[in-house]
């Protein structure tokens, strides 16, 4: 197989094309809460690819590889969340 | 005697269960981690509470130049992976340059930041502008100077492997300073599309 087609270097391209395509996303692609959503979903692909390849937790042993990988998580699920309700959750608190 | 019995562990043994580099530096990243998860958290929860103001303010930072610096840090990353590989396999020649590489990258993000900063400063925007500028300034700056102490930290890995320090025996030293990057470059990933895309 091609160099390039095995990890990281195959990483490192999906990477790209992951960056390339929230470019897409932004640009004309999907618009209001979709695309947001998209957008943070390509953020948490493209973190569990640097966790697991370019960092090597992969391979790494517990609870190393379970604690990075629950941050990536938490993180991910509580910007959706965030992002997705705080504007109407929120409407009513006064602007700082 | 078979060459799997000799070979020391790498990433390449899958069934060898192994943390990079010096396992302190992962309750520094750890902590570095918890950190920026609750500014990125807290960003997202004061655009809540103004988000056609942060929408706006968005729309003056130039995407272009975010994207090149994401595809630096992305591409430094690479390079670092690379050198940490080409060590492995004892090609300690290729190491620095690999490495060399990496700092580039390092360096053109920091350009890059500064032709932002400037271009903004240049306008009369700054960190007081408004929240979304508070955020922009306060998280870009922080994450920065994780770039410059992780730039100088490439500088030292690299003279030490121009030394010929860095084979297939001895990784710790450049893959515990690898991890430190890595989490720089993991960082901008959530960075740039929180500042710069999403609205």
């Amino acid at each position: 197989m091609p160099a390039i087609l095995l990890n990281p270097h195959r990483t490192w391209l999906i990477l790209v094309i992951a960056t390339a395509a929230t470019f897409w996303v932004r640009a004309d692609g999907l618009v209001g809460i979709t695309a947001g959503a998209a957008t943070l979903a390509i953020a948490a692909i493209k973190g569990r690819l640097v966790i697991l390849d370019f960092m090597e937790l992969r391979h790494a042993p517990n609870p190393w590889r379970s604690v990075i990988s629950g941050w990536l998580m938490l993180v991910t699920v509580l910007l959706m969340v965030v992002y997705a309700f705080g504007p109407s959750l929120l409407a009513g608190v006064a602007k700082p | 005697m078979p060459v799997e019995l000799t070979a020391p562990a790498s990433a390449e043994s899958k069934s060898v269960l192994r943390l990079p580099g010096d396992p302190d530096i992962w309750f520094l990243i750890f902590a570095e981690l918890m950190t920026f998860g609750m500014f990125f958290v807290a960003y997202v929860g004061y655009r809540a509470l103004e988000v056609d103001l942060f929408n706006e303010s968005q729309l003056s930072l130039d995407r272009t130049l975010g994207v090149i610096n994401t595809l630096f840090l992305l591409t430094s990353s690479w390079a670092v992976v690379t050198a940490i590989e080409s060590a492995r396999k004892n090609q300690v020649k290729a190491v620095p340059r690999y490495l060399a590489l990496a700092i580039a990258l390092g360096v053109g993000f920091m350009v890059i930041k500064y032709f932002e900063y400037s271009a903004k400063f240049a306008v009369g925007i700054s960190l007081t502008t408004n929240t979304f500028f508070n955020f922009y300034f306060a998280l870009t700056m922080i994450h920065l100077v994780h770039v410059i102490g992780g730039t100088i930290v490439l500088i030292v890995l690299w003279s030490n492997a121009r030394d010929g320090k860095y084979h297939a025996g001895n990784t710790r030293g450049l893959e515990t300073g690898a991890s430190f990057w890595h989490m720089v470059d993991l960082l901008w990933i959530f960075l740039f599309p929180l500042l710069y895309l999403l609205r």
